[in-house]
């Protein structure tokens, strides 16, 4: 259980972090979303115990950060954003000392670091030098660090940054296998790993938190939620397609591409095009090859979510205003 | 306690997998043997003690315990694994004397390791081993308090070149202050009460003492109350400058 409560931090005249409350429950996985400089790291830093919040608490399995930062951190595995970690050890000397400070003994310590390290297939490198290893191993082991002794809270910061596409999902599906008696909080700033793996998502701009449900639910925000998106064989049909659909009255825009011959039908707020579309498609025996129901956008929403805020920061910047002048 | 172990062995370890550990050592035991044949004339002397070698100690601690001091947290700072050491279950204590540990244990390597001039001294004459023992404790006890100094120093920045040369500034202070030609300059400004204090904290005015082998409580609660006091600067800094 993670609870913040009013949770700020100040960089002097800057805002870093603006009154966060919420709380996250174990079997939760929370998708930690925003822009470069939203305030995602520093949010992770204050729960984790790096940095002081200006204001406010923050208490892990019941134990304020602040007042028993010990146990707090006992409790929590976290992996900072670029996983460092000691270049200059082997990755097998690296999590042995991690095991041995968090109070790993016995049969425990060297059962939870084979566990680890056949986790993340580190197997072949546990006896290299952890400087010497690609960027993809390296955050394998900040994970295998922040895993080492089973922690009840896990807070990861950008864990698939700088993994190929297979590494990127393998640690999807181990966020997801760890999810069901753990409590996960992810940052990110790639919107599909939200719907791959978060129970739910917080959208954060300028320190402030702009969304926070589930991934489902911000999808259906999207204007694209449940717009119908065809694409033609022939020409013809495809511009005859554009005036019917766009006709329609529960269509309230017609998107396209020439080239590709693909429309999108967006519906009116609430309304489902689908049956009328697809009534259309049957009619007039169009040859449409491909024809698809979308859930919503969440990069659209994330961008109708945040752009508005950060441009209203940027206005409010005396700088980029004289700028513009110049 | 145990945190305090493992950290102190992670961090000893990590002076011996770099090259750092040798050439200190081959340098420290190079340099303290031409001070002391060369410049300090340990054989024309004609006296069985180990004066002309531990004469230059405060001088070779000067340029080279900021060597070790500098890397102990301005690495931490700049490869950012201070956020993870920070994150672990350990108190800021802990780990700001585990660190300082494992690096005066590491000049105390370098030090043992000049025991040949101890049998040579033994070979050649009768000197008093009781007074050598003492006056090794004392130069151990005084590379603690460089250390210190350059724990706190190393603790303020990223830079580890910005380290070493403040160290080395503020331990040259600390070793000036008990220097004759400055003694002499402030004894005609200053009341004397005020020129004993500034004696008082100097290396040199606890060293000597020690180094011909008399081992004063004063001298030693000197050594133990600077290591305290800047390990304890050490943990506030760190506490107010974690992040940068």
């Amino acid at each position: 259980m993670i609870k913040t409560q009013n949770l700020t931090k100040r960089y002097g005249g800057i805002l870093a972090v603006d009154d966060l409350t919420f709380t996250v429950a174990p079997g939760e996985v929370l998708g930690f979303l925003g822009a470069n400089g939203a305030g995602k790291s520093t949010t992770m830093r204050m729960i984790a115990g790096f940095i002081a919040p200006s204001a406010g608490t923050v208490s892990v399995c019941g134990h304020d950060i602040g007042a028993a930062p010990v146990a707090a951190k006992a409790c929590m595995g976290y992996l900072p954003e670029g996983a460092p970690t000691y270049g200059e050890m082997t990755v097998g000397e690296f999590l042995d000392f991690v095991a041995d400070v968090r109070g790993l003994k016995g049969a425990r310590r060297r059962g939870r670091r084979d566990v680890v390290i056949d986790r993340l297939a580190l197997g072949p490198v546990a006896d290299q030098v952890i400087e010497t290893l690609s960027k993809g191993f390296r955050r394998r082991v900040g994970l295998a660090q922040a895993l080492i002794h089973d922690p009840q809270v896990l807070i990861l910061d950008e864990p698939t940054d700088g993994l190929d596409p297979n590494q990127k999902h393998e640690v999807r599906r181990l966020i997801n296998e760890l999810s069901k008696d753990k409590l996960v909080v992810v940052s990110t700033h790639i919107l599909e790993e939200v719907h791959e793996v978060c129970t739910r998502a917080i959208i954060i701009a300028n320190g402030r938190i702009v969304a926070d449900e589930t991934p489902a639910a911000l999808e259906a925000r999207s204007r694209y939620h449940h717009a119908v998106t065809l694409r033609f064989e022939r020409r013809e049909a495809f511009e005859a397609g554009r005036v019917a659909i766009g006709a329609l009255a529960e269509v309230t825009a017609v998107e396209f591409d020439e080239r590709e011959l693909r429309l999108t039908a967006v519906p009116r707020p609430g309304a489902n095009v689908l049956p009328a579309v697809s009534a259309l498609v049957v009619k007039n025996d169009w040859d449409v090859p491909e024809l698809h129901l979308e859930a919503g956008r969440l990069d659209e929403v994330f961008r109708s979510l945040t752009q508005p805020l950060q441009a209203e920061a940027a206005g409010a910047d005396p700088f980029k205003a004289h700028g513009a002048t110049l | 306690m145990n945190q305090v172990t493992t950290i102190f062995r992670r961090e000893l370890r990590g002076y011996f997998t770099t090259p750092l550990a040798y050439v200190f050592i081959v340098i420290f035991l190079v340099l303290a043997a031409v001070f002391t044949f060369q410049v300090g004339g340990f054989l024309e002397r004609g006296q069985a003690d180990l004066q002309p070698f531990f004469r230059w100690h405060p001088w070779l601690y000067l340029v080279l315990i900021p060597a070790i001091s500098m890397r102990l947290w301005a690495e931490e700072r700049s490869s950012g694994s201070i956020e993870l050491l920070m994150t672990l279950p350990i108190t800021l204590w802990q780990a700001v004397v585990g660190k300082f540990l494992a690096a005066w244990v590491f000049a105390g390597i370098a030090l043992l390791l000049t025991f040949p001039i101890w049998i040579t001294v033994n070979y050649l004459g009768h000197p008093d081993n009781g007074a050598i023992v003492a006056a090794y404790v004392g130069s151990f006890l005084m590379a603690g308090g460089f250390l210190a100094i350059g724990t706190c120093l190393s603790a303020a920045t990223r830079n580890q070149v910005v380290a070493f040369v403040t160290a080395a500034m503020v331990g040259f202070v600390f070793l000036l202050a008990g220097f004759p030609l400055v003694l002499d300059f402030v004894r005609g400004v200053l009341p004397q009460a005020i020129v004993d204090a500034i004696a008082s904290l100097s290396f040199l005015t606890h060293f000597e003492a020690i180094s011909k082998g008399v081992i004063d409580l004063r001298d030693i609660v000197y050594f133990a109350a600077l290591i305290v006091s800047w390990l304890t600067a050490t943990a506030l800094v760190l506490d107010m400058k974690k992040a940068e």
